[in-house]
This record gives C-alpha cells, structure tokens and sequence, in this order.
C-alpha cells in the first residue's frame, strides 16, 4: 500500500488529517507519517513511476534513482526527527506546514519533470513562507514577506527559463541542463536564489532566526538543500559553480563570526556548509558528487542538531543573543553534550559525520589540482570551526555566567537531540552505510593515518588560536548590533519606493478629487 | 541548588588548558614522525596544517571584528 503512493503524497495528503486527532493518538500519528514515508522512499524500486498525462506532456512524480533516493532519506529522517522536536507543540497549523513543506522537497526531489517540480518548489516556499509567520512578531512578519517575494521572484526566474527551455528543446524534461543560453542562466539563477548564492543570499539569515524554534530546523533542511539537488541533477560540471560555492565557503563565516543571535549564526552558516556542495557540484566527478550527496546528509544531521540546540536554549530562556547567554552548561549539561556534538560534526573533526563526507570534496579538489580552491576551502574550515564549532557552544553553554538558571527542554526535544547526535556519532565512526547509498560506487577511505594528521592538526591549532586570545583579553567581544547584508537594498530601497507610490499615488488621488468635485466648483461652458 | 563547579573553578580550567597543549605537542611529535601523503608541495613543510588552521582562525577574528563589523555595524532599531 505504500509503494502505491509517492512519499510527497504520504506528507502532503497526511498532513491535512493532523487536526481530527487528539491527544497520544496524534502524537503517534504525527511520528508515523514520516516513517511511513521513509519506508515509501526505501521500498520503491529504480525507475519511473506515476506519471500523469497533462496536455501534450508527461507529468513524472516518481523519479527513482540513487541521486534522489539519497535525497529522499534525508528529507524523511529530518522529518521524523524535527516532528518529534516539536512534538509538544499543540498548534496543528504549524504541523501542517511543515509536513507540506517536507512533502513538497520530497515531491521536488523525486519530479522527473520541470513543471512539477517547480509546482512542488513553489508550494514549498508558501508552507516555509507560513512557518515564518508562525513566529507570530512583526519582525517575523516583515521578514517572512521578503522571504516570499524574493522565493516568487527566483520562481519567475525558474519559470521564465523554464519555458524558454521548453520552446527551444520540446521538452519538460529535468536532466542536465548545463550553461548553455539564456534559459539555462535563468533556470540557474532560479536554483541560485533557493540556494543562497552570494549576493542572492540574504533571505536566508534574514528570515529562518524569525520562525519559530521547531519551525527553523525544518527550514533549515528546505530551500537550500532542494536547490542542491536540482544543481546536482541538471548542472553538474559547471565550472563556474566551484567558485560561486568558494565564495559561499567564505563570506559567511566573517558574518558569522560578529553576529550576535546565535540562530542567524548558524543561518550563515547554512550558506557557508552548502558552499561545500555546490563546490563539489561543480567539480562534478564521481567523488565530488559523492561528496556533496554525503554533505548534505550529515549537514542536515548536524546543523539540525545545532538549530535544536539553540531552539532548546531559547525554549528554555527566552533569549538567543550571545550578549544575554553563557553558563548555561550548569543547568542544561545534556543539551550542552549535544550541541558539543554537533559543533564537533559541523567542525569535521575525524571520528565525527562532517569529516567524512568534506574530505570528499577537499579529496575531490585536490585530485583536480586546483590549489586555490583548496586553500580557500581549508580555510573555510577553519572558519566553521569557529562559528559553530567554538562560538556557538562556548558563547551559548559556557563563556560567562549570564546568571540563568533554568533547567533541561522536555523529553521530546531531549529525544529528538539525542537521535541526531547518535546518527552524527554513528556516521562518522561507521560511514560505510552512509557510503553505500551514494550515486557513485564509492572508492574513497577519509581514515587514513596522515588525513587525520592533518585535519586535527588544522583545527587543533585554530583552537589553539582561540585560547590565546581568549586567555590573552584579545578576543573582542559581542556587541549588540546588526550588521548589513545585501537585504539592505531591498528593505531600505522598498521604503523609497513606498515613498514615491505614495506620492504618486497620493498626487493622482488630488486629481482624481478634482476631477470628481471640481466640477462642482467650475462651469462647464454649455 | 548545588551547582557544577567544573569550570568555575581556575584550577580545573587551567588542568584542561594544559591536557590541551599536551594533546598539540603530541599532534607536532606526529607531524615529524608519521610519513606523510602530500599532492601540493607545500603539504611536505613540518607543521604546515596547524600552522594555516592558527593564521586563518586569527584572520577570521580580526578581520571580522576590525573591518566588517566597522563597516556593517548598525543599532538594532535601524530597519525599524
């Protein structure tokens, strides 16, 4: 019975009987679609299934290949483990939401058409777009409306490619598509804006630390990891995209590192990892893209894992600012062990899931002898480690005593951590398993003697580092401050055009007025 | 409450630190004896990992907080 229907389908369409349910029921019911889902993407077989004739075209809503049978996995496992995160929460619109919006990359991951898979994206950013408004402030009102007028407008870019595509190929088709005309750049451009490409990026720490705190784990998985996957399906090879990912590596991690919300932290940091894929992307060998599938996998894993953390200190607290937390290691120790946990993954230290998966990329890199690359990705290395490798957990769990005394999330949340940072632990002792479910056979061993050397060497000595200016009252502190980002444009130039409608608008309305009473004032000659 | 005094306590930060630089000069004892599998040249210079991963953290720092942030910063209110 679930081989019969699309796992998207199983989200989408389950997702809508949440509300008639109560109490332990719903909590079951709640774990059970994204199992079910799981064992839907497991159990089909390669190959294509239900496709549905619309027009002159065929409409594929069942792709299966490794590639998005990879995919699929992870979109399901974050699905069970966020759901189970936020499980207490008795609102079901926001359980709605994120199931449709798990649904809806799941639908996009297994479209083997254009057309449906740009039906899926889009839907995806209205359910994200309602996740952010669940935040229920202004601010994440204001920046829930730019996240969907930015996701619209990468969609008409989607679209517009799309359909120039189509009139110049005949077909909906979604395969390589590779650089090659107008099309193909705004097709890019399309994938480029869900996939914060640099300059194109600021939605992303705009918006994801203004939704809720179960809400920004299921973002965090969303419209970037999606991008990825229609990158890797339809532009592999593309030169260009190894150093548009090269600069993503880079850019953030100084935005990060002087950020004062420790969630926009880590949205800068979801730039930053997904930097690392688009690199490997665009390398575009079997180890590279093996590389950037295993990527994202324990990206998911791990930056979830680190979202959770954070949402469980805010749940706790109230608070997120690195300026208004520190010594919580006291009262939250096993929260602390998580996040530590993560922050350890994130970082690529061996035994941990990010260092198997990143040596295939810098492997991939080095075996191209591109050697700039190589150490602009060395030192993004560096550089996660100490946004979310050190700041994230010294700032949040350790640093100075704030004073807060508080004590651990609820069980569920605790939970929900716990598998995370189990399957983290788990890949990187053990990244056999991982390893098989790759589109490439893999021929690839990230432990060997002098690789581990080298990366403990690496990020050792950046600790290192961090000790002496900490010890030495070097390190500067955080200040509470925004910082600008490319949204400036946008948000300031938004107001000027505001201010010129309105005057516009408010010039045409005295004429209007004039027009319609003046006549009163004035003769008209007979 | 009883509270963890773990690293509240000087002493206990400072048996750390130094279990921590003991793990370094371990890691710099390796770094000479252990053959290496070098594909730049550079990779072959002793030390040549910790000594980039220290450069690139300090670079980090300083150029985030003394050059972004002089530029970028903004009160909290400013898109209010």
């Amino acid at each position: 019975m679930i081989r019969s229907l699309p796992p998207a389908a199983i989200l989408i369409i389950g997702a809508f009987l949440v509300p008639l349910l109560k109490g332990r029921l719903k909590s079951v019911y709640l774990l059970l679609l994204p199992a079910l889902a799981f064992v839907s993407v497991m159990s089909i077989p390669e190959g294509i299934h239900w496709t549905v004739g619309f027009m002159d075209y065929d409409l594929i809503f069942g792709r299966v290949d490794r590639l998005s049978r990879a995919f699929g996995y992870i979109f399901t496992i974050i699905s069970f483990i966020g759901t189970l995160f936020a499980l207490h929460l008795k609102e079901d619109g926001q359980h709605v939401a994120a199931f449709v919006a798990m649904g809806c990359a799941l639908g996009a991951t297994f479209a083997g058409d254009l057309l449906s898979f740009f039906v899926f994206l889009e839907m995806m950013t209205i359910a994200s777009t309602y996740i952010i408004w669940t935040g229920r402030t202004e601010a994440s009102y204001g920046a829930g409306l730019r996240y969907l007028l930015v996701h619209l407008f990468g969609g008409l870019c989607l679209l517009t490619g799309f359909l120039i595509h189509l009139h110049q190929t005949g077909s909906i088709a979604f395969g390589t598509i590779g650089l090659t005309g107008l099309a193909s750049y705004l097709i890019l451009i399309g994938f480029g804006i869900s996939c914060a490409f640099p300059v194109l990026h600021a939605w992303l720490p705009d918006a994801y630390p203004e939704a809720t705190i179960t809400g920004t784990v299921f973002l965090s998985v969303l419209s970037t990891k999606v991008a990825v996957y229609a990158l890797a399906r339809s532009f592999a090879g593309t030169e260009i995209l190894i150093w548009i990912g090269a600069a993503m590596t880079v850019f953030p991690i100084f935005y990060a590192a002087i950020e004062n919300n420790l969630r926009r932290v880590l949205s800068y940091s979801i730039i930053n990892q997904t930097g690392f894929m688009v690199v490997g992307i665009g390398i575009g060998t079997a180890l590279s893209l093996n590389g950037t599938v295993a990527h994202v996998i324990n990206n998911v894993l791990f930056k979830s894992l680190l979202f959770m953390s954070m949402g469980a200190v805010m749940h706790q607290t109230g608070k997120i600012n690195v300026t208004d937390l520190g010594g919580l290691y006291k009262t939250m120790p096993l929260t602390t062990l998580f996040c530590i946990i993560g922050a350890a993954s994130i970082s690529g230290f061996p035994l941990f899931n990010g260092f198997v998966s990143k040596s295939m990329i810098m492997s991939a890199a080095t075996q191209d002898g591109m050697a700039i690359l190589w150490f602009v990705l060395l030192f993004a290395s560096a550089g996660v480690l100490h946004h979310a490798g050190i700041k994230i957990p010294y700032h949040a769990f350790f640093s100075h005593d704030s004073g807060i005394r508080t004590k651990e999330p609820p069980l569920n949340m605790l939970l929900a951590m716990g598998i995370a940072a189990f399957l983290c632990i788990f890949i990187g002792l053990l990244p056999g398993p991982l390893y098989s479910i790759l589109p490439f056979p893999v021929d690839y061993q990230p432990y060997t003697a002098a690789h581990v050397l080298d990366i403990f060497q690496l990020l050792s000595f950046a600790v290192l580092a961090f000790c002496l200016l900490i010890l030495s009252g070097l390190h500067p502190v955080e200040m509470r401050v925004i910082l600008l980002d490319t949204d400036w444009f946008y948000r300031k130039g938004a107001k000027v055009f505001y201010r010129l409608a309105d005057r516009v608008i408010g010039t045409d309305r005295e004429v209007i007025h004039e027009v319609i009473h003046g006549s009163e004032d004035r003769k008209v000659p007979s | 409450m009883k509270e963890d005094p773990v690293f509240d306590n000087p002493k206990n930060v400072k048996k750390i630190v130094m279990g921590f630089y003991l793990f370094l000069a371990v890691l710099m004892v390796a770094d000479l004896i252990l053959p290496k599998h070098p594909f730049f040249p550079w990779e072959r210079y002793p030390f040549f990992y910790g000594v980039y991963g220290f450069l690139a953290y300090v670079t980090i720092v300083f150029g985030s907080q003394y050059v972004l942030r002089k530029v970028l910063k903004r009160n909290e209110d400013y898109y209010d």
